[in-house]
């Protein structure tokens, strides 16, 4: 792990929050917003900017949830600071909320993660016991407790919208912005929504400062990322690397050898070949919310294709016509590319149909899905075809 | 604040979409899963418009318009993107189009020939399932579904059933009832407001068109039709009249063409309804007042059969405060088995009552078990407004190209309190005409007859009576403030009943409809239907109970001679058998099998 690692290291519990207290609320949020941090589920919305709109939202009831549905295939990042550090995340959860003013957190869980429930319970008890979550939180005049809430396996729950539905009992549905959760979100209040791995960074930004954070990444893209990564790899696992770094040099690092693809950003993401491993991992070149998944020269990028299609096939929600419609003829293609028998009249209806989908789908799973597609398409393109 | 349609500069105020705004500037943006009557949902996404500074296409329909917005509602890759998603829709819906009940009246089809749809990028998935579900009712034909999701949010927001809801994801996605059991096993009221709102032929009548047909080719059947109120303020619109147009005597000689050996009308048992209602609810006073009996008010009408079966699933508790009346339309179905075929000397077993109905819900009530009291089944057939239209299509006959002609007797006579039936609040203005009348002997004050705080489209309205200068036998009432209130919808309904059921509401009589507007936004009513289509078949109705000459039910000389003839006396025995009745208490869905 690079020497920049933090994120996954145990700190004194409450410290970020005393000098929270000690600092106003404004001068909190312009330091997240001058450290540049980004939301690290992978949409990467400026984390301070967030914060100020929902702090700036007239309403005396607001929340702050948690986005632990990590659902994108090929992540796992989270689920591991949930295991480690999970009272970083609850004392990120209490800063932000003290900062835009909720009373109230809520982790929404994903289902498949129901298994650490029982320990995130205990450490919110020991937080409690402590005095870092409740009332008069370490004497402020400061009320603050978080609950659990478990998903039930939609991938679309990881979408902000959809979550809070889901949260408020209904079906999981992505819904129309605006308004967004900062302005009516949870039940009609403001809702802070952020990535588990956010939360995380919020601690270390209060007491390191934000030039101590901006010095860490690339210019637009600044701390540190955890990536899970998997595929074809030597030493899989979670990685904290700076933003910035090439996928060449992660690669070195996991020890992948004759590597042909490599796919960031899971199911959503894209799929780059290996003449484009000099290519960053930051919010300027290729995003990830931390999925990387490595293929070597024994793999068929047909088969990779198969899957990420089936897997948005399940997972649409249905709502809205391109994603619900657009999916299948993607699957379809798969099958007819196998077959050796697409047309080209018939990939150029297929690229129609994705740009509708870019442009049209109502949330971030339609825009997305034929990423996977379209990047194999284009950077395996002899492979599929011949 | 200002903003700009295709470079054109737009007044617009906050919280308005850009749809609207475009709308009140002459641009048209082509809409699917928007219904003027729903919320917004931007499902369909056929409404998209550039939006300078946005990395996506906006739905017209749900992004409210900000200061300085610059839209485009024409682009190229708008174009694109609409036709593109008008095709995906059609790549999954099986357009039988000329077999469909919706032919010529599809919002798909409207869309694809708009915008010039003549292939798809890829041939359609799936069969044809041919998995119709088939009620009474309504009839749901899922591979026709194009899942706007428009029926949901009628049956959530419109009426508050939730009878049904998306079920599944992604390809699998259907609009389902709880746990796929099939509307008969739900909450359903089988109002068919859905019906109305669907842009395709997914959700239609269960049709009665074919055996009307062979009854009416049967010489050896006596066929009866009636129609009911609202159909005459609605029927024109089938053959592209406006909205609102009065088309009575054009519609009976439309009837009288098509060989019904009488036509008659609901309005007819309308006013008896009233007559019905009326002393029953003086008697509810009666009981509650001088004998302090409990649970008879408020009492609530009983005309709706998408409300009775909505009172049956939602407050079962609270049925007693239900009127024992039949609907006009069950009262009339014995009637003419017993009363008419009697002094024709018709043989009632070779009779078929027909009726022409706004409702769906209709279609459902004359197959409930109980209507039998004439010894046959009461209503043989419902048709709706839309289905009489066909009949007249198959006809050849143009409505619009009728003479005007009479109603038969003794069963066509009405008054203009039977025709307001057909609107929101008019059982109410109709039964306060005659009750006020009975107690005092004297016209309830109301300039013209016209009880206009009972009119209108608001969902709850209010109002009070008080009587004063009563006759001898009416004392109990002198000087009482009889509150009355009025609902339509059945989200408006609950309003009104959570009320009742805490004890809050202190209601004497309340008029509840299940559809917005009355009858006259029934579910059998022509397609489409908007706030400003229901309010101009309002209009037609009020105007239409202006023109008659007898405006109060208890001065309908045939129901004065039904009474002196047959049925003795308002709540006799007589008429306790032939048009009273009982409810059922029923749960909100049934055990999963």
């Amino acid at each position: 792990m690079p020497a920049a690692g933090f994120v996954l290291e145990k700190r004194k519990q409450g410290e970020a929050l005393k000098k929270a207290f000690e600092i106003n609320r404004a001068e909190i949020t312009d330091m997240i917003k001058d450290s540049g941090l980004k939301g690290r589920g992978g949409a990467g919305f400026p984390t301070g900017l967030k914060m100020y709109l929902c702090g700036a939202a007239a309403d005396t009831i607001k929340y702050v949830v948690c986005n632990a549905d990590e659902g994108e295939p090929g992540t796992f990042k989270d689920r591991v600071i949930l295991e480690t550090v999970p009272e970083k995340v609850f004392e990120g959860m209490a800063i932000t909320a003290y900062v835009i003013g909720a009373k109230e957190g809520i982790v929404y869980l994903r289902g498949e993660y129901e298994y650490l429930k029982a320990g995130l319970e205990n450490t919110l008890n020991g937080m409690r016991k402590n005095n870092l979550l409740g009332e008069k939180i370490l004497g402020a005049d400061f009320d603050f407790d978080i609950r659990i809430a478990l998903g039930a396996g939609a991938y679309v729950c990881g979408e902000e919208t959809a979550l809070i539905e889901s949260l408020e009992g209904k079906r999981g549905e992505a819904k129309n912005k605006p308004p967004f959760p900062v302005s009516s979100g949870l039940f009609c209040h403001p809702t802070l929504v952020s990535n588990v791995e956010t939360f995380c960074n919020i601690p270390h930004i209060v007491t390191g400062g934000a030039q101590w954070f901006k010095n860490i990444g690339s210019e637009k893209s600044a701390g540190t990322k955890l990536v899970s990564v998997s595929g074809d790899v030597k030493k899989p696992g979670v990685y904290e690397i700076p933003f910035g770094m090439k996928v060449k040099d992660l690669l070195k690092l996991v020890e992948a050898e004759n590597t042909k693809a490599v796919d960031i950003g899971g199911a959503s993401g894209i799929v780059i070949p290996e003449s484009q491993f000099d290519r960053e991992i930051s919010f300027e070149d290729i995003p990830t919310g931390g999925s990387v998944i490595v293929f070597d020269k024994t793999r068929k990028m047909i088969d990779v294709m198969e899957n990420f299609m089936e897997f948005f096939l399940d997972e649409s929600c249905g709502q809205c016509t391109p994603c619900r419609e657009g999916t299948k003829y993607f699957v379809d293609a798969v099958e007819k590319i196998k077959n050796g028998k697409i047309t080209d009249q018939e990939l150029k209806n297929l690229r129609d149909i994705s740009n509708c989908m870019k442009l049209t789908s109502k949330c971030g799973l339609g825009q997305s899905s034929t990423n996977a597609f379209i990047s194999i398409l284009d950077n395996f393109k002899k492979e599929l075809l011949s | 604040m200002d903003i700009y349609i295709n470079g054109k500069k737009c007044k617009a105020v906050q919280g308005e979409t850009i749809l609207e705004v475009a709308g009140k500037n002459g641009v048209r943006i082509p809409t699917l899963c928007y219904h003027s009557d729903l919320c917004l949902a931007g499902n369909c996404r056929i409404c998209v418009v550039d939006v300078d500074g946005a990395r996506t296409l906006q739905t017209a329909c749900t992004a409210m318009a900000s200061n300085g917005m610059k839209i485009w509602t024409n682009t190229p890759r708008v174009i694109k993107a609409r036709k593109m998603n008008i095709q995906l829709l059609l790549g999954s819906h099986f357009g039988e189009c000329y077999t469909c009940p919706r032919n010529n009246n599809c919002e798909l089809l409207k869309l694809a020939e708009e915008y010039g749809i003549e292939e798809l990028p890829f041939p359609k998935k799936g069969k044809r399932t041919g998995a119709l579900e088939i009620t009474p009712s309504i009839t749901r034909d899922p591979d026709k579904c194009i899942m706007c999701g428009r029926c949901v949010r009628t049956c959530e927001e419109l009426q508050g059933v939730h009878a049904v809801k998306p079920v599944g994801r992604s390809s699998d996605i259907h609009i389902g009832t709880f746990f796929d059991q099939g509307l008969m096993h739900t909450s359903c009221t089988m109002c068919g407001q859905c019906i109305n709102r669907c842009p395709t032929g997914a959700l239609y009548e269960t049709s009665c068109v074919q055996p009307v047909w062979d009854a009416l080719a049967d010489p050896d059947k006596y066929v009866v039709v009636q129609t009911a109120p609202a159909v005459r303020a609605a029927l024109g619109e089938e053959f592209g009249m406006e909205p609102g147009s009065r088309v009575t005597g054009k519609m009976v000689a439309g009837l009288r063409r098509l060989g019904f050996n009488k036509i008659f009308d609901t309005q007819f048992t309308a006013d008896l309804t009233i007559i019905e209602e009326g002393t029953e609810f003086l008697t509810r006073l009666k009981r509650t007042l001088v004998n302090k009996e409990k649970g008879l008010l408020p009492m609530t009408t009983s005309c709706s059969p998408g409300w009775i079966k909505y009172i049956e699933h939602f407050y079962p508790e609270l049925l007693t405060h239900v009127s024992t009346c039949k609907s006009p339309q069950q009262m009339f179905g014995p009637l003419a088995k017993t009363y008419f075929a009697e002094k024709e000397g018709i043989n009632p077993a070779k009779m078929i009552t027909v009726s022409i109905m706004p409702c769906v819900a209709k279609k459902y009530e004359a197959e409930r078990p109980e209507m039998n009291a004439s010894g046959y089944k009461d209503v043989d057939y419902v048709l709706t407004t839309r289905e009489l239209a066909k009949m007249m299509k198959m006809a050849g006959l143009d409505l619009k190209d009728m003479p005007v002609e009479e109603y038969d007797n003794p069963f066509g006579i009405s008054t203009g309190a039977a025709v307001i039936f057909g609107a929101t609040g008019g059982v109410m203005e109709a039964a306060l005409r005659t009750v006020y009348e009975i107690v005092t002997g004297r016209e309830i004050p109301f300039k013209n007859l016209d009880i206009t705080p009972v009119r209108g489209m608001e969902d709850v309205k209010e109002a009070e009576v008080t009587i004063e200068g009563v006759k001898e036998e009416y004392k109990f009432l002198e000087g009482a403030k009889v509150k009355v209130a009025v609902a339509h919808s059945l989200s408006a309904a609950k309003k009104v009943m959570d009320k009742v059921r805490s004890g809050e509401a202190e209601y004497h009589f309340i008029e509840i409809m299940a559809c917005p507007g009355g009858c006259l936004g029934g579910g059998g009513q022509p397609i489409p239907t908007s706030p400003e289509i229901r309010k101009a078949r309002a209009r037609a109705i009020y105007e239409e109970d202006e023109s008659m000459t007898i405006r109060k039910s208890h001065e309908n000389p045939a129901i004065k001679k039904l009474y002196e003839d047959f049925l003795e006396k308002p709540n006799s025995h007589k008429a306790h058998e032939l048009l009273h009745t009982h409810y059922l208490k029923r749960k909100r869905f049934d055990k999963v099998k």
